[in-house]
């Protein structure tokens, strides 16, 4: 075991979960408005994943998206002045919580059509092949999206032209309000994968480790042999669906199985019991995350509104501009 | 020097000049390979450039049309054919809710070179889910452009130029004008977007009219003629953005206004342009600006029907006869 990755790996989940609790307090307090999806509870995916990718890899996201972009990004300032509508923020104020974007770290969004985005991910996969580059996308959806058309038809057109790219399900049992058994004909959504066909593994989303080495090996197949995988990580959000939602639908009882299995406390155990670090290191990581938060927040209150009279910018491209 | 070719093998000469141009440019669709085009708009394109840049798609027009946006993202210039325009719709999440807002929603950090191109509008006889008019549906949202040519020249000349261009174009095209001849340069050409053609200069009204529609309107002027009606014809080539200066001058000229639009009445293209024409030129009309468009009706199948609901020769000089306080 690797002492330094899996400190790093602990730092980057709480990283998120001190981020979204901090934008939780200031959507209470009234400082951000509009929709908030928290990630708290599946930062295990969002870092496995994306601490398999190379920084030439790309990643694609949903709405719940504030884990992905910290875990590739590590802009705390950006993505919480994009919380507040800043000019500052990472999308300028134009994105908002659910559209986080970073060309330079090739972090493509933050898309809010559940689904719709899995043909465009297949489509950056397509532009690597294409131009014979070895990059390779990672496409985030939910266990909602794989009843979708576009779902459908992304992994359809992936594995029919052996696009490399990495499909991961974050099954959290719940497709906004309604468990998954009520919505879904199949347990696991992995299930999917036989039918177009690629290859296919049902993991623990809670498992930073876990996730990792999956997301390793569909990322070498992607890498190696051109071909896509679709992953699922089981895992579960301790908050509602959004902001607005208190989550009566489930049990306490359901809740608190979940809980233990937090993947930010289940690391944290796991990196005292091999005796890699006291629990002393670990609040200092925490002392150190929260000051970086604190700092961000501060940020994007003092941060600018990006102002009415650029209500046109962005619109249109007038020149060449776009990726590096 | 010009010769004179068909309208689908303009839009194939743009196609193949700007593929050869810029290796970021390719074609995806249903049919443009293999079958090479369901109108032979890209006949001997994948003998020429291969499979890896004329690429069959199964029929999934929201997964290639999102493939297209995605490989757009990233630097590619993809041109997505769609059989036909109706198909788009199936599409229309990829094109409104991703082509066109992504550029926005990332804070100016991404720009999508996508030409979305095909045939819109009624063929003959091809029932209510194959006759649609869609650009009305298209011009309503910002960070899209929409081009419709109508005659060979300009559709090769703008096509070269929304491939060039670094926003999404959708490109919409006629299945009944794909056979059409008309002069071509034979040297290398570009028409900008956004600047109409004056296709005849006149006096006593103006009409503007586009694709399709122009030939129509041409046949009206044979009747207008000889009534000793002197219309100027306008066709605005595209339709976002509309060449505003371009329409407020004829229309101070002239002060009568004729819209002849192929898709439905209601929130249309000419219900825009009307709405702009008394907005910045209230004082040059001298009568209520008149549409022909077509019936508000899904288009039935009968020909009889089918004639009925379309604008014809008959209401565009009818229209024109009113417009002018003359008897219908």
């Amino acid at each position: 075991m690797d002492k330094a990755l899996l400190l790093r790996l602990y730092r980057d989940m709480l990283e998120i979960r001190r981020f979204e609790e901090a934008a939780q307090h200031a959507y209470a307090e009234g400082l951000i408005s509009g929709f908030l999806h928290l990630y708290i509870g599946q930062e295990g995916v969002a870092v496995g994943a994306i601490s398999a990718a190379e920084p030439t890899d790309y990643i694609v996201a949903t709405y719940r998206d504030h884990g992905h972009y910290l875990a590739r990004t590590h802009d705390l300032r950006g993505a919480m002045a994009e919380l507040f509508g800043r000019a500052t923020g990472c999308s300028k104020g134009r994105g908002g919580s659910m559209h986080l974007f970073n060309a330079p770290s090739r972090f493509l969004g933050g898309h809010a059509i559940v689904g719709g985005h899995v043909p465009l991910a297949a489509g950056v996969a397509f532009a690597s092949k294409y131009r014979g580059e070895k990059d390779v996308t990672i496409c985030f959806f939910g266990d909602g999206s794989a009843n979708m058309g576009a779902f459908h038809e992304g992994l359809c057109l992936a594995s029919l032209w052996k696009l490399p790219v990495v499909f991961l399900c974050e099954n959290n049992l719940y497709a906004m309000g309604t468990p998954l058994y009520k919505t879904l004909a199949v347990e696991d959504v992995s299930t999917r994968a036989l039918g177009y066909p690629m290859a296919r593994e049902t993991i623990n989303g809670d498992d930073v480790l876990e996730v990792r080495e999956a997301v390793r090996q569909a990322m070498r197949r992607a890498r190696e042999q051109s071909l896509p995988t679709l992953v699922e990580a089981k895992t579960y959000r301790f908050r509602g669906h959004s902001i607005s939602d208190p989550a009566t639908y489930r049990s306490k009882e359901e809740l608190d199985f979940w809980k233990q299995r937090d993947p930010i406390s289940t690391l944290g155990k796991r990196i005292v019991d091999l005796g890699m670090a006291g629990e002393a290191i670990l609040k200092e990581i925490d002392a150190e995350v929260r000051r970086a938060v604190k700092d961000a927040v501060t940020y994007a209150q003092e941060s600018p509104p990006p102002g009415a009279d650029t209500l046109h910018d962005f619109v249109y491209a007038d020149g060449k501009e776009g990726m590096p | 020097m010009t010769r004179e070719i068909p309208f689908r093998q303009a839009l194939r000469e743009a196609m193949v000049e700007e593929m050869e141009r810029d290796e970021r440019v390719f074609l995806m669709g249903e049919e443009v390979g293999a079958y090479q085009g369901a109108y032979k708009v890209s006949l001997g394109m994948q003998e020429r450039f291969g499979e890896r840049r004329v690429v069959d798609t199964p029929i999934a027009e929201t997964g290639f049309a999102g493939v297209g946006v995605g490989a757009a993202m990233v630097g590619l210039r993809p041109i997505i054919e769609f059989m036909t325009f109706n198909f788009s719709l199936v599409a229309f999440d990829q094109l409104v809710n991703n082509a066109a807002k992504l550029r926005l929603m990332s804070g100016g950090q991404f720009t999508l070179p996508i030409v979305f191109r095909g045939p819109g509008g009624a063929g003959h006889q091809l029932g209510a889910q194959h006759s649609q008019c869609t650009e009305s549906f298209y011009c309503h949202v910002p960070g899209l452009k929409v081009v419709m040519p109508s005659n060979p020249k300009d559709a090769k000349g703008l096509l070269k130029s929304a491939i060039r261009d670094d926003n999404p174009v959708i490109f919409i095209e006629s299945e009944v004008l794909y056979g059409v001849k008309g002069d071509v340069p034979e040297e290398e050409y570009t028409i900008p977007l956004g600047q109409a053609a004056i296709v005849r200069p006149g006096k006593d009204l103006t009409i503007i009219a586009w694709s399709k529609m122009q030939h129509l309107v041409a046949l009206a002027l044979a009747r207008l003629d000889q009534e000793g009606i002197d219309a100027e014809v306008i066709d605005p080539r595209t339709l976002r953005p509309l060449d505003e200066t371009a329409i407020l001058a004829s229309v101070r000229k002239t002060n009568r206004l004729l819209i002849v639009e192929e898709g439905w009445p209601t929130g249309g293209i000419g219900a825009q342009i009307a709405y702009l024409v008394q907005e910045k030129a209230f004082d040059s009309l001298d009568a209520p600006i008149a549409r022909v468009t077509s019936e508000d009706v899904p288009m039935p199948f009968a020909a009889d029907l089918e004639k009925a609901a379309l604008p014809s020769v008959e209401k565009v000089v009818a229209a024109a006869r009113r417009v002018l306080g003359r008897p219908a």
